[in-house]
């Protein structure tokens, strides 16, 4: 292990590194804690300069209901669950079918296509903001939940079949070859083979999937324009344009907006951590 | 009527039967390819032809609806004109440098918790927050931290008895305010990666190390870092792509300004197409940034590919 474990020094070393572990969260979590300190106040605290001393009273419910009465946020988070669950179903489809095509099948073309998923994971978006954002106006799917779910779905497939097909190409051939002595269908040993042996990267998969997507900008502002289909990214952006110094209800916001991936990661950290190293490490 | 039908009996849809007799003999090769259909034609669909068109729609001159004029090279030519363009360009070399220092950091922060105290799975778990926090929120925080009057910045230079900056209204100072905020995540996607690394270190290599009297940055120099190499490099690529992505805290934080001096070529593109009306020059912007982008993404595939071969 390194560096040399800190349990097998004395404890004024112990002492002390723990100590410096938790100022520096402390420090770490700054923004953060910035965010839910304004959260928390109420209006006649900001008037009165108090931003960063003691709260006159508790008012994180107040400024809740507040930034959902001045702006449609539960349609905004209905939109961003809508986006999320449709795409994270789409794209755990669509990426098994083509990773175990490309993990446990010989094609010509094979590693062409891997090759291509990889690349497009990273491109930047701006090549593809034109003709995408006019194909999904020519199909009428613009300003609409589906013209996201279409672009989302088809993006996070490539990333989500270079995961997949890294474990799926880790499972014992012999498996395959017993299944199919027995008189399995191929695609009978998908259904009942495969897919139980990579439910835990399914898992981890959909949470990271969720997490980019929930998290995603860039396309809302290009594919969306009213508020019936805006998701939560765009909705905080607006209402930070539109009520300048409300930080207490921006920061509330924010804080609500932040939740469902935060509370997630917590629940799912193994798979997270996993799926965001797989294939970076090893080797 | 029913005699007739008699042949049917045994074979009711004889061409079904050779479909099927068709799919059995076949299957093994077909499977894949119909299994691949669908999300391939997507991806084609969705990511790689708009590419091409991006590219071909550059050499156009074009509002974005209506009639598309060629105008050959004539985007890329006014690009190297255009003062704006050379800002973002800088913007995004002073990105890409700043990103940096996230492997760095990484790297320390990853060496300074990776220890065995029964804590540190929560610690380690704060660390990572950043990481699925949306760039938006990321913004707005920092937005707010840099709040020339009420701003936490603000109020640690006054009790420093500095004068506080607007930082974000700066020119000089905005885009490192900016980059400072995507650092924040940035760093967190590094010690994700570096702890990874350093829990597959090979003990044993270690061990001799330490008994052949190696330690702190000697063996950090010669034993532990040669093991991280993958890593460092898998970790130093994603940054600089990333650098380069970067959009979202652009927009929520400056929208490019004060006068368009924090803007990057991400967000030059987007100003020119949606609020400029003009299409082709956007797209001209974009495919200069992909082409940029791309001699990275060809590292990266390079590392990756040449890894699948090695291991079979």
């Amino acid at each position: 292990m390194y560096p040399a474990p800190v349990t097998e020094k004395p404890l004024g070393t112990r002492t002390a590194y723990r100590l410096a572990i938790y100022t520096a969260m402390v420090f770490w979590m700054a923004p953060l804690i910035a965010i839910m300190f304004t959260a928390v106040r109420s209006q006649s605290d900001l008037l009165s300069g108090n931003y960063w001393g003691m709260p006159s009273r508790f008012a994180l419910l107040d400024n809740f209901r507040e930034a959902f009465a001045i702006s449609p946020m539960w349609t905004f988070f209905v939109n961003s669950l809508t986006v999320v669950g449709v795409t994270v179903i789409l794209v755990l489809i669509l990426s098994t079918m083509a990773a175990v095509a490309l993990a446990k099948y010989r094609l010509p073309g094979s590693t062409l296509l891997f090759a291509m998923f990889i690349g497009g994971n990273f491109i930047p978006y701006q090549i593809l903001m034109i003709p995408v954002r006019n194909m999904v106006l020519d199909v009428g799917l613009y300003d609409t939940v589906w013209g996201l779910i279409l672009f989302h779905t088809a993006f996070q497939t490539g990333f989500a079949t270079l995961f997949l097909r890294n474990f799926i190409i880790t499972l014992p051939n012999e498996l395959f070859e017993a299944a199919r002595i027995e008189g399995a269908s191929e695609f009978q040993i998908l259904r009942k083979v495969i897919v139980p042996l990579i439910r835990p990267a399914l898992a981890g998969l959909a949470v990271l999937i969720f997490t980019f997507v929930w998290n995603d900008y860039f396309w809302a502002l290009v594919l969306v324009q009213s508020d019936s289909a805006k998701p939560l990214t765009l909705g905080i952006a607006g209402l930070k344009g539109e009520w300048l110094t409300a930080w207490n209800l921006i920061s509330a916001a924010a804080l609500f907006a932040a939740l469902p991936p935060v509370c997630l990661f917590f629940l799912m950290q193994k798979h997270f951590v996993a799926g965001l190293t797989a294939g970076a490490v090893k080797g | 009527m029913i005699q007739k039908g008699g042949a049917f009996i045994a074979s009711p849809f004889p061409n079904r039967c050779r479909m099927f007799r068709f799919w059995q003999s076949n299957q093994a090769w077909l499977t894949p390819v119909v299994l691949l259909l669908l999300p391939v034609g997507l991806f084609l669909l969705m990511i790689v032809i708009p590419i091409v068109q991006s590219i071909w729609t550059s050499f156009y001159e074009w509002d974005g609806t209506g009639e598309a004029t060629w105008i050959g090279l004539g985007n890329y030519a006014e690009l190297i004109g255009d003062p704006q363009f050379f800002v973002s360009l800088k913007n995004n070399i002073i990105w890409i440098l700043m990103f940096l220092l996230a492997p760095v950091f990484g790297l320390a922060l990853a060496l300074f918790l990776n220890q065995p105290l029964r804590e540190l799975r929560f610690i380690k778990a704060v660390f990572f927050l950043p990481l699925v926090l949306a760039p938006v929120i990321i913004g707005v925080v920092f937005t707010w931290f840099y709040d020339p009057t009420f701003g936490i910045v603000a109020i640690v230079s006054r009790a420093l008895g500095l004068q506080p900056i607007a930082i974000l209204s700066n020119e000089t100072f905005v885009t490192f305010g900016i980059i400072a905020a995507a650092l924040w995540a940035q760093i967190a996607f590094c010690l994700v990666l570096f702890l990874a690394g350093l829990s597959q270190l090979d003990a044993e290599l270690i061990a001799a190390g330490r008994i052949d009297g190696a330690s702190g940055w000697k063996l950090l120099r010669h034993i532990v870092l040669p093991q991280l190499r993958s890593v460092t490099f898998v970790a130093t690529i994603i940054t600089v792509i990333g650098s380069l992505r970067n959009f979202d805290l652009i927009s929520v934080m400056t929208q490019g300004g004060p006068y368009g001096s924090s803007t990057v070529l991400a967000y030059q593109m987007y100003e020119a197409t949606i609020f400029s009306y003009r299409a082709g020059y956007g797209a001209a912007i974009a495919t200069v940034l992909f082409l940029i982008m791309s001699i990275w993404i060809a590292a990266f595939l390079w590392h990756t590919l040449r890894r699948e071969e090695r291991m079979g």
